[in-house]
């Protein structure tokens, strides 16, 4: 009988990423409500003392799997020994972070046990001893909430920034096991020939605490400086609107949105964003939404908790100065 | 070289959803239909491929009558040939019944690449492709925004962005690859485009073409269950800020910040 929450960490570089304890946190409140235990898996090389981490959120148990082939993500070398640690394992619920690495983990993970898997969720709960999961469709314009037909583990992700993290608990220490598993290399048709690495030094939207967005309103690619600045001295990403990016002032990878990044921030500062239905679906499980507009009627004001009408271009440096005296 | 284009259609990005009376689905009556925007990047890098290697392009749709519709927008992008698989046993199948009956048509296709889109706009989950990897037994490479073939077309250096780098992922072929928003600028299909596609072959399959059994798929036998659909969570009404001028309005909105809502 499949049991127990299995939370399944990721790191980079050797570090512990948070979206990991997030999910260790959660998996610990589900475990909870069924009276179970949490079992953590890392993968990597060398990463079993930061791992100890892990118990301190809320692992009874925590799995490493250390090989040099598996210190970067790849879904063969991955998948492949997740396999086989999750049936040895043989969990109730199985959960993942919804990052970018999770995503694509899961969704191969899912296929390869062949059972269902809900991404990028929101919210989870125990009913009747079985999991529930909640989770955004149609970019957040209605929410599906989902259960699971006669398959185990009932497996899923959890979006980043969303699951509330335990307080650490450094008294607390989990069992810690390494892993026996087998990895063949023909199984590895996928190699990491390089990496770029950003060095704007941000934080991914994704995964970013606090951001600062531009649209149509910022006028050029110049307009972002004050974005830029503002964004610098609170410690946020810069995102922007699709208008903004099609017109080539940000690239690619900063549009929110639709048929962007879907993304959770306690605080997200519009600017000169009118609010398109596609943009909203973006950003809408912010904690607190800030526009700033000319425009009284923009939509974004429905959404906004705090919402200024006036000229961007003399609010936001007005704005930078006030939380500088602040500072 | 051969490409195979898995798309989707989904309801267009502007469309506002309204959640039927059974609350496990949506109102299709107002929906305007369309390809998937990142199937779309699929379509054009699969062209661009095409054009530079020769072989042929595929799409495939799964779906109702109306995605044909979508198909024949690929072909007219310059697509070859097209495949619908349309059977009401496919209703309400989850990702493992959708990428199962995908396998099921592409295997036996002497193929080099397949493209789907990083996801579709309207689950917004992202599964579909990688789960067909999985059954065709070949490698993914996911939410893609540059690729490099080699010369000899029998391999390929792929870019995907995570958080806070570029992973430079290099795959011998088969394999497929997931497109994301970057990728390309898709072609619209010209006027000839879209005469030419009227003639382009378009076949259609059902289930028991497949050799699948129908039991297999659809709601009954998905594994994962809608148990019904809501509206968005309402935010509470927001404040507009009042001042004489943007400063004032900047000291104000600074003030809510750091002692009201506590985020700075």
């Amino acid at each position: 009988m499949a049991q127990g929450v299995i939370a399944i960490a990721e790191q980079r570089d050797g570090e512990i990423r948070k979206i990991s304890y997030e999910v260790v946190s959660e998996a610990r409140r589900l475990a909870d409500s069924l009276g179970q235990g949490v079992t953590a898996i890392i993968l990597g090389a060398g990463v079993k003392e930061k791992a100890v981490t892990l118990g301190h959120y809320g692992a009874d148990k925590v799995v490493v799997a250390d090989d040099p082939r598996l210190q970067t993500y790849t879904p063969d070398a991955y998948v492949t020994v997740l396999e086989q640690l999750v049936k040895e394992n043989d969990p109730a619920i199985l959960l993942l972070g919804a990052s970018t690495q999770g995503k694509d983990l899961a969704a191969r993970l899912a296929a390869r046990l062949g059972v269902g898997m809900a991404q990028d969720c929101t919210q989870f709960s125990i009913e009747n001893g079985n999991l529930v999961s909640i989770r955004p469709i149609y970019a957040g314009k209605a929410y599906a909430k989902l259960t699971y037909q006669d398959s185990y583990p009932q497996m899923a992700t959890a979006r980043p920034n969303v699951m509330p993290l335990n307080k650490p608990d450094t008294g607390k220490s989990a069992q810690m096991v390494d892993a026996a598993f087998t990895l063949d290399d023909s199984v590895m048709k996928t190699k990491i020939v390089d990496i770029i690495r950003d060095e704007s030094g941000k934080v991914d939207l994704t995964e970013a605490d606090k951001i600062v967005s531009g649209g149509r309103g910022m006028k050029d690619a110049e307009g972002y400086k004050i974005l830029e600045e503002l964004a610098d001295l609170i410690g946020a990403s810069v995102g922007a609107s699709r208008s903004a990016v099609d017109a080539g002032w940000r690239p690619h990878k900063d549009q929110v949105g639709q048929t962007g990044k879907v993304v959770s921030p306690n605080l997200y500062i519009a600017c000169g964003i009118s609010g398109a239905i596609q943009h909203l679906a973006g950003m809408s499980t912010s904690k607190v939404i800030v526009a700033i507009n000319k425009d009284p009627d923009a939509p974004i004001f429905q959404k906004a908790d705090y919402g200024v009408v006036d000229d961007l271009f003399k609010v936001v440096p007005a704005l930078k100065e006030e939380l500088k005296k602040m500072a | 070289m051969n490409i195979i284009v898995c798309l989707k259609q989904v309801p267009d990005t502007e469309t506002q959803i309204k959640i039927s009376q059974d609350k496990k689905s949506i109102e299709e009556s107002d929906i305007k239909w369309v390809m998937n925007p990142y199937d779309e990047f699929g379509v054009e890098e699969a062209l661009r491929l095409k054009e530079k290697f020769g072989g042929e392009v595929t799409i495939i749709g799964l779906g109702p009558k109306r995605v044909t519709e979508s198909i024949r927008t690929a072909l007219a992008m310059g697509a070859d040939k097209g495949i619908l698989i349309n059977d009401p046993a496919l209703e309400g199948s989850d990702a493992l019944g959708v990428a199962k009956a995908l396998a099921a048509t592409i295997k036996g296709m002497g193929f080099d690449l397949i493209f789907t889109g990083q996801r579709a706009v309207d689950d917004d989950a992202g599964i579909v492709g990688i789960t067909l990897a999985e059954f065709l037994g070949i490698p993914h490479l996911p939410v893609i925004v540059k690729i490099e073939v080699a010369e000899d077309g029998k391999s390929l250096k792929a870019h995907r962005p995570v958080e806070g780098q570029t992973l430079i992922i290099e795959t011998g072929l088969p394999a497929l690859i997931t497109a994301q928003k970057g990728l390309n600028e898709p072609r619209y299909a010209s006027l000839p485009g879209i005469m030419k596609a009227k003639k382009k072959p378009l076949e259609e399959k059902t289930l028991a073409d497949l050799g699948l059994n129908p039991s297999e798929f659809g709601k009954g036998a998905s594994k994962l269950k809608v148990i019904e659909l809501t509206p968005p969570p309402q935010r509470a009404a927001g404040k507009i800020i009042d001042g004489e001028s943007p400063e004032q309005k900047a000291a104000q909105l600074a003030k809510l910040l750091h002692e009201e809502a506590k985020v700075l």
